[in-house]
Parts: structure tokens; C-alpha cells; sequence
């Protein structure tokens, strides 16, 4: 009996350990998501009272309609270059032997290394010097340079978890090489594709420190225009605006979980 | 077996090295059409190198392959009309059964019509009408082996190669699949290539056996004559269980033939025509379990050897006993039935009868 006893305690311990992580991890967002509610002028947590007013005033809030409408160009362009080059190199570093390849995988990491602020930083440079300025161009490419790992990684995962036998197989029926990668290869990365495209898709709409550097008013993207006004106003619509782009990034992870698994998103299991 | 004139499949000297290892060595072998040939060896005896030569996987360092007349070595392997089936099964995951068998067909541009007919009875010919729209993911692993197998045979292959197909799939399932296997083979009449590494699967299911070592072949032979006068110790050792004696010394008496063993052990056997043995060379038997028997005080048998029993090993139709023969070493009795458990117990000391007249006899 006691045995038991202490199996409960053991196993209550564990689970009110997972909640404090879960309240812990969450806490923020619930904040804001509080906050956005307010119908106060100013501010405010706990809030007072309840209103969606601040929602109507982020929807209606040119500067945020743009800037969301900048955001979805930016990371459409962004997410598919990035899908279409991290492929390229994680087929490379899967299927070849070479010269290099070490560094190649070195450098598709190192986004991770380098902070997104000397990239921002780099790109802005770089972009004047070349006279685009802060125009779209300069902000994709800063967007796919910063998504690359990810992507490569994910589809890269995709290519081990595929048996090598398939692909032989379908050769061995009569398919040429490039029918193989139609019909056999292709199909079967699609849900390692697709999922790194959502993956990068939410990392571009989110992205805030190398995008403040790289965009200017025209350009901006929601994380910009929302520290912009954050500057200038103190009212709760930055709130209401954290809350909707929390959901609609909430919404496309779901997506893209749905599509591969956070685990192989986060490419925690290659098997 | 249909034995004619044009070989299936003729390999001459061929040869792969992987780096600095030498996965098949000039070997030579010529595969009759229609017949079930199995490449058996342990595991890195260069076996597997050699199907995916054949299938065009690997290409040789040196040497030649001809398919059905056609030098094939340097086509590659989706030119080479070969049917596979592989120890995965290697089902597209993405297709359903239907999808998966019509592959090979589509790939040859085949009409709608033929496509769906063939199909239909590939799928007959496995057992499995009526599964055509399954998901692969739905099916059990016999069923998805019959599937790679349908897939292998609807293309009418030149050659159908099996790589230890049978090996992912538990041992009732397993026994029952060979005989399917050898059904199949028999209503076909496809050249097969199958590989193993379990000798049994080997002597049940082939024609012919080619036993590997090394990357070289050790023995080409049907399976009966395999058994019985496996060609060296390797083979001896490698197919069924074989006691392997120490070695004698041979001399000639009269019509027989008489081994001495570690100096005062005496065994006689009947000379045979086909003994090339010199006098006094040192020789190599390899006796099998079943030609020891217990003996009896009446029998008259004239190997008798004293030894010590120290297990049984009881497999229903059969008992394997062990026993300490002394300078003869450790050896493997097999008899039928359980009889020998009561007849004579663990750690009794018993003599024993060894038949040579089927042993197995080398020079050294």
C-alpha cells in the first residue's frame, strides 16, 4: 500500500513540475493576452474590465495593415527561396561525398551562430552599397539567410527518414533517375517540405531584430511597426496586435505540425 | 528445370572492391534459365554484393554480366529488366497496392487496360485479389511481402532477385512463405536469384545452391549433393549441423579405409571409388549427428567410442545429444524421437556407434 502511496506522491510531484514549466513558459503571452482586453486607456495588468475596442483600433490601424501585408510578401518570397535552396543543399549534403562538406554544413548553421542583429546589420550595409536600400529584395534576403537552417534542416531529416531501398526500388522497376525523384523522392519529402515552409513562414513573420534594421517605412513588417508604435503610444492596441499575431503564428504552427510533427520540425529525431 | 541453351544470367570474373576490401573476387557463374538459384553465406561473404550487381546497383571493378545474351555491365540498373524484391519490402508508402504493383508497368508506358489486367493477375498469382486499393501501411508483413513479390514478377523479369526476403518475417510465417516461394517459382518458371544466409531456407527452396565465403564460391551444387559431399571444411561446417573430428591419419587395409585419430582412437570405413586419400596423409571427417547412434550391446557396428553424455536437447521430432567423447572431443548425436533422455541420462558414460560410410572425408 505504501508502495502505491508513493507512487501517487511521485507521480503528482512530476505532473505539478510540468505545470509550473507550462504556467512558467506561458506566463507572457497570458499576460499580454490579458492586457489586450483592457478597456483602460493606459496599460494595465490585472486588467479592469473587458472590451474589444483595442482590437478594433489594431485592425484599423494603417500602419499595422501595412506593415501585415509587407510581412506576407516578405515571407512568402522568403520561406520558398529558402525552402528551394536549403533543399538543394540538404539533398547535396545527404546524398554526396565531398570536398567540403563539413564546412558547407558549418555554414548552413551558422545563422544560428551569428545574432540576427549582425546580419540585420550586414544586409543594411550591403544593401546601400548595392543601392536597394531597404527595399524588398534586401529584406527576403535577409529573411532567408536567417530561416536557412531551419529549412535545410528539416527537409535534410526528411532525407535520412527516407529508405534508401525506395528509391531503388522504383529504379529497379524502370525509373530513371529523374522519374524516381518525381515519383518516389519528391513525394515522399512533402511533408518535410511543406513543414519547413510553415517553419520559416514563423520565424519570417516574427522576426523583429535584423528586420529593423533592413526595412524602412515602406518595407516594415509587423514585429517593426509594432516596436514602432510601442515608442509612441502606451495604449493597449500593441496588446490587442501581439495577441493577433500569437494566434495567427499559433495557427500555423498547428499547421505545420500537423504536416511533420514538432519533433522532426525541430529535427530532434533523425532515426 | 528447363534447362536451355542460352544462360539466364552469365558472370565471368567478376569482381568488386568497396576501398580496400574485396567484396567478390573473379568469380564466375553461369544461371540457367528457369531455375531457383540461392547465394547462401554468412553475413559479408559477399552475397548481396553480388545481387546488386546483377541488378546493377553496383557497378564491378572488373569483369562481365550478361543478361539473357546482352551484356549488361555497364547499363544501368532501370535498363537491366530485373525484378527485386527487397528485405524491406520497399513499398512506396505513398501508393496503394494497386499503385505500387503497376509501378513498373507504367514506367514501360503500358496501356490503361494492360496496366489493370496484369495487375490483377499478379495479385492473383500471390493470393491477394481483392487487396488491390489497401493502403501498404494496412497490410501485414506477409501480405506486403506477397505485394513486393506481385510488384517484382508483373513486369516479367528476365531474372527475379531476392534479398533474404524471407528474413524480417517470424518462423511459422516464414516456413509457409517458402513454400509459397517454390510454388510460385514452379507456376512461373522465372529464373530466380535468392539470397540467404539461413542454409535451411536454402536447401528447402533451391535448384541449386551457390555456397559463398569471402567473395569467392566455396561449392556450386544441388542441395542434396550439398549435403552430402559438401566439396571442403567450410562448406562441411556451413551446411547442417556436422561433428568435425580431429585429424587422422589414413591407411589403406583390404577394402577399407582406417583412420587413426590422436594416436590410439580407430575408425574403419568402407573404401570408396571417389577417395583420392594417400596413404598416411592427414585427413579431415566431418560425421553427421545423425550417422551417431547409442549403441546397443548387441550391434556389431565396428566404430564404437566411449564417451560421456552432458545434455539433451529435446526438439519434439528429434533429440540432439551432446556428448565428451574424449580425444574425439565434444560431439552432436541426433535421434529420433526422446527416447535417448531416459536411455541414457546426463553425465552416464555410453558408447557409441560412428557410421562413416556417409561421412564426409577431406585431405588435410
Amino acid at each position: 500500500m505504501s508502495a502505491r502511496l508513493a507512487r501517487g506522491l511521485r507521480a503528482s510531484l512530476f505532473w505539478g513540475a510540468v505545470a509550473l514549466i507550462l504556467v512558467y513558459m506561458t506566463i507572457p503571452a497570458f499576460v499580454v493576452l490579458m492586457t489586450s482586453v483592457s478597456p483602460s486607456e493606459l496599460l494595465e495588468f490585472p486588467p479592469s474590465g473587458f472590451s474589444f475596442r483595442w482590437y478594433e483600433r489594431a485592425f484599423s490601424y494603417p500602419d499595422f495593415q501595412n506593415a501585415f501585408v509587407n510581412g506576407l510578401i516578405v515571407t512568402a518570397f522568403a520561406s520558398s527561396l529558402s525552402l528551394l535552396i536549403g533543399s538543394a543543399f540538404a539533398y547535396l549534403v545527404d546524398r554526396y561525398v565531398f570536398a567540403g562538406r563539413a564546412a558547407l554544413e558549418a555554414v548552413l548553421a551558422s545563422p544560428l551562430i551569428i545574432p540576427h542583429f549582425t546580419t540585420g546589420f550586414g544586409f543594411l550595409l550591403l544593401g546601400a552599397d548595392l543601392g536597394l536600400g531597404q527595399s524588398y529584395a534586401v529584406v527576403i534576403a535577409t529573411h532567408v539567410v536567417l530561416t536557412l537552417p531551419f529549412v535545410s534542416r528539416t527537409v535534410y531529416v526528411s532525407l535520412r527518414n527516407l529508405d534508401p531501398a525506395l528509391e531503388r526500388a522504383a529504379t529497379n522497376l524502370g525509373a530513371s533517375p529523374f522519374e524516381v525523384l518525381k515519383r518516389v523522392t519528391l513525394p515522399l519529402l512533402r511533408p518535410g517540405m511543406v513543414g519547413g515552409w510553415l517553419l520559416a513562414a514563423i520565424l519570417s513573420l516574427t522576426e523583429f531584430t535584423a528586420s529593423l534594421y533592413v526595412t524602412a517605412q515602406r518595407t516594415q513588417t509587423l514585429p517593426v511597426a509594432m516596436y514602432t508604435y510601442v515608442r509612441e503610444y502606451t495604449d493597449p492596441t500593441i496588446a490587442a496586435i501581439s495577441a493577433l499575431l500569437i494566434i495567427f503564428t499559433t495557427a500555423l504552427m498547428l499547421l505545420a505540425n500537423r504536416c511533420l510533427g514538432l519533433r522532426r520540425i525541430l529535427a530532434i529525431d533523425v532515426h | 528445370m528447363k534447362a536451355q541453351a542460352l544462360p539466364a544470367v552469365e558472370l565471368t570474373r567478376v569482381s568488386k572492391n568497396f576501398d580496400a576490401v574485396q567484396a567478390v573476387r573473379e568469380l564466375s557463374l553461369t544461371i540457367q534459365k528457369g531455375e531457383l538459384l540461392t547465394l547462401l553465406g554468412p553475413s559479408g561473404c559477399g552475397k548481396t554484393t553480388l545481387l546488386n550487381m546483377i541488378a546493377g546497383f553496383d557497378v564491378p571493378s572488373g569483369g562481365s554480366i550478361v543478361i539473357d545474351g546482352r551484356d549488361v555491365t555497364a547499363v544501368p540498373p532501370y535498363r537491366r529488366e530485373t525484378g527485386m524484391v527487397f528485405q524491406s519490402y520497399a513499398l512506396f508508402p505513398h501508393m496503394n497496392v494497386f499503385e505500387n504493383v503497376a509501378f513498373g508497368l507504367r514506367m514501360r508506358k503500358m496501356a490503361k487496360l494492360g496496366i489493370e489486367r496484369a495487375v490483377g493477375r499478379a495479385l492473383e498469382m500471390v493470393k491477394l485479389e481483392g487487396f488491390a486499393s489497401r493502403r501498404v501501411g494496412q497490410l501485414s508483413g506477409g501480405q506486403q511481402q506477397r505485394v513486393a513479390l506481385a510488384r517484382a514478377i508483373v513486369i516479367g523479369p528476365k531474372v527475379l532477385l531476392l534479398d533474404e526476403p524471407l528474413s524480417a518475417l517470424d518462423k511459422n510465417l516464414r516456413r509457409a512463405m517458402q513454400l509459397e516461394l517454390r510454388e510460385l517459382h514452379e507456376r512461373t518458371g522465372l529464373t530466380t536469384v535468392f539470397v540467404t544466409h539461413d542454409q535451411e531456407e536454402a536447401l528447402g527452396l533451391s535448384d541449386r545452391i551457390v555456397v559463398m565465403s569471402r567473395g569467392e564460391i566455396q561449392q556450386v551444387a544441388a542441395p542434396l549433393e550439398l549435403y552430402r559431399s559438401p566439396a571442403n571444411g567450410f562448406v562441411a561446417s556451413f551446411i547442417g549441423e556436422i561433428n568435425r573430428l580431429p585429424p587422422a591419419r589414413c591407411r589403406i587395409e583390404g577394402d577399407e579405409a582406417v583412420f587413426e585419430i590422436a594416436g590410439h582412437v580407430v575408425l574403419r570405413a568402407r573404401r570408396r571409388e571417389k577417395l583420392t586419400i594417400a596413404e598416411g596423409q592427414e585427413t579431415h571427417l566431418f560425421v553427421r549427428p545423425e550417422h551417431l547412434t547409442i549403441a546397443t550391446s548387441k550391434s556389431s557396428a565396428q566404430n564404437k567410442v566411449s564417451c560421456r553424455v552432458t545434455t539433451h536437447l529435446y526438439q519434439g521430432a528429434y533429440t540432439l545429444t551432446r556428448v565428451d567423447a574424449g580425444p574425439l572431443g565434444n560431439l552432436q548425436l541426433r535421434a529420433l524421437g526422446g527416447e535417448a533422455i531416459a536411455a541414457a541420462p546426463i553425465g552416464s558414460q555410453i558408447e557409441i556407434d560412428i557410421d562413416l560410410d556417409e561421412a564426409v572425408i577431406l585431405a588435410g
